[in-house]
């Protein structure tokens, strides 16, 4: 059961090419790229600036056009797929309208999408406890910390339950321990709701700690160098980063780096 | 409290400056009128004393210097005599006097207002024909400019004229002049405030799927606020320069303008800055109001914090 579970791929992409025509002539964005993500994954994509990790999670949600290749999300287009509200999507700022309670800041894809006045309480109640924010609801965006506003944008981005969870450098902006903490947390939201998670990140650790599959990337043009499978159980506590197998898996990511030449010019 | 003896500071500064300009202003005046009095002043003939200049006669008789602060038609009144005039105009007169100032400055005010909104809801309009538009963006903005660039005090007669001969006359000229020129801060800073949401915001509707409506009232609208009340505030001290200007070309009974012009007519210099005061100060309660109302929106908003 589990197995054939986990094997169904949610997000396909075959021969993926991306350029951007610029001022200065075309940009190279994503070349050649291919991946699949499988139902309930959590894959992050890692690689130095410019490299096209977040062009390509913005592909998976339509918010940019690949020029070449083919690319499905729940065997749709990725247009399809973002008018059947197949994702939620959490960016680098948290985003939050500072004229709304974080309780109607989550309510606000829920009251785009229709759904009754019953219905939003219910679920603004239960995705504020999943990320812990219960009785926070009737606080504005300005009297929370920066942590908490980045898990009340993760709250909104869970509240009409989409089975993929698309997600640019949320912690990027945040101290590393409030950082640690976080990624413990969306570890256990993610084992709470099995949904299928992309997410781009620059550390390697936050990288190697959180994901079952870890994309590599380089720039110019943006391609991927490695995917690595990790050997790491599905369940961890922070303190697996201590062992021999966190440190091997964070080895190949950072010689995968390397490999990309990223950081040679 | 430091505030308030800034202001005090400056008031007080100023009063000092005016008090001084009063006595060159008027010391011509004042030494004829002591002369046919009886009063020795120097020099003696009216002749010379046009030859001297304002500071000669004023070093050379000091003694006249109260009753230039005095003088009935002066050049330039002093400001006590404004402060009485504005007294005796507001307090002492019943409200249905013709002179009474709080007569004159509601004629204005309603004229005020009525503009007021129609320039304000005319430049909401535009602002977001023009952020949802291409083609309006392109058309709308540059006339929008050029409309302002016109003279108000030439284009003030045309519109009188215009709108006499199809028989609208009344309180609607006055307001169409106050409304041209309330629009347009009006449709500045909505237009900026509509836009105001970032890449990001408008990135996060998308994932949503939402439709242009509901980006506009959910996102644009709400994030325009800060915006349109800045607008306002500068929208409606337009309107009342607008209602005033309207006043003047017609010879208007009634309203600050035409109090302004009547004392102009008639040389009451008095007259004209009490007017001129009674409008200021109009003004800074039309905008202190709208600085309240705004504080309270906002803060209701959780805007504020």
């Amino acid at each position: 059961m589990n197995t054939e579970s986990t094997t169904q791929p949610v997000i396909q992409a075959r021969q993926l090419d991306l350029t951007f025509q610029t001022n200065d002539g075309p940009v190279h964005a994503l070349k050649d790229v291919n991946l699949t993500i499988d139902k309930g994954d959590f894959v992050s994509f890692i690689g130095p600036s410019g490299c096209g990790k977040t062009t390509f999670l913005r592909c998976i949600a339509a918010l940019e056009t690949p020029t070449g290749g083919t690319l499905t999300v729940n065997d749709m287009t990725p247009d399809e797929a973002r008018r059947k509200r197949a994702y939620g999507y959490v960016f680098q700022a948290a985003g939050l309208y500072p004229w709304r309670t974080i309780s109607k800041n989550i309510k606000l894809p829920l009251e785009i999408m229709g759904y009754s006045a019953a219905e939003q309480d219910e679920r603004v109640n239960k995705v504020l406890e999943l990320v812990d924010l219960a009785g926070f609801g009737g606080k504005f965006p300005w009297q929370l910390s920066g942590g908490m506003q980045q898990r009340a944008s993760i709250a909104r981005a869970l509240a009409f339950d989409a089975d993929i969870l698309l997600m640019d450098e949320p912690f990027g902006a945040l101290d590393e321990i409030v950082r640690d903490h976080l990624n413990e947390q969306l570890l256990a939201l993610w084992a709470r709701t099995e949904k299928t998670i992309g997410f781009v990140t620059h550390s390697i650790p936050e990288a190697v700690y959180l994901s079952t599959k870890i994309v590599v990337m380089s720039p110019r043009p943006g391609r991927i160098t490695d995917v690595i499978d990790s050997p790491l159980p599905r369940e961890r506590q922070l303190d697996i980063r201590d062992t021999p197998e966190f440190i091997e898996v964070a080895h190949r990511v950072r010689d995968g780096l390397r490999a990309g030449h990223s950081y040679d010019d | 409290m430091k505030q308030v003896v800034a202001i005090l500071t400056v008031v007080a500064v100023i009063a000092l400056i005016w008090y001084a300009a009063c006595v060159p202003m008027n010391i011509k005046g004042v030494l004829s009128e002591l002369e046919r009095g009886g009063a020795e002043v120097q020099p003696p003939t009216a002749s010379a004393r046009r030859d001297l200049g304002e500071f000669g006669l004023v070093v050379n008789n000091t003694f006249a210097i109260p009753a230039a602060w005095e003088k009935k038609k002066p050049r330039l009144p002093s400001p006590h005599q404004v402060v009485i005039e504005l007294w005796e105009t507001t307090v002492e007169k019943k409200i249905t006097s013709k002179r009474s100032l709080i007569y004159h400055g509601w004629v204005t005010l309603s004229a005020t207002m009525l503009g007021f909104v129609i320039g304000t809801g005319l430049g909401i309009l535009l602002a977001v024909g023009i952020v949802h538009s291409r083609v309006m963006d392109l058309s709308v903005m540059p006339w929008a400019i050029v409309s302002q660039t016109i003279p108000i005090i030439a284009l003030a007669p045309m519109i009188i004229v215009v709108l006499y001969s199809v028989g609208v006359q009344g309180i609607i000229p006055k307001a169409i002049i106050s409304a041209y020129l309330s629009f347009f801060p009006v449709v500045v800073g909505m237009v900026k405030g509509l836009r105001s949401p970032d890449a990001m915001q408008l990135d996060l509707l998308q994932t949503y799927n939402a439709s242009r409506s509901q980006g506009f009232w959910k996102l644009r609208l709400p994030a325009s606020m800060p915006y349109l009340f800045t607008s306002l505030k500068i929208g409606i001290a337009a309107s009342l320069v607008g209602a005033i200007v309207g006043e003047l070309p017609t010879g208007a009974v009634a309203g600050l303008g035409a109090r302004l012009l009547a004392g102009s007519y008639y040389g009451q210099t008095v007259q004209i800055w009490s007017a001129l005061f009674a409008a200021a100060i109009l003004a800074a309660c039309l905008v202190g109001l709208l600085g309240l109302v705004e504080r309270m929106v906002l803060k209701r908003m959780g805007m504020a914090q």
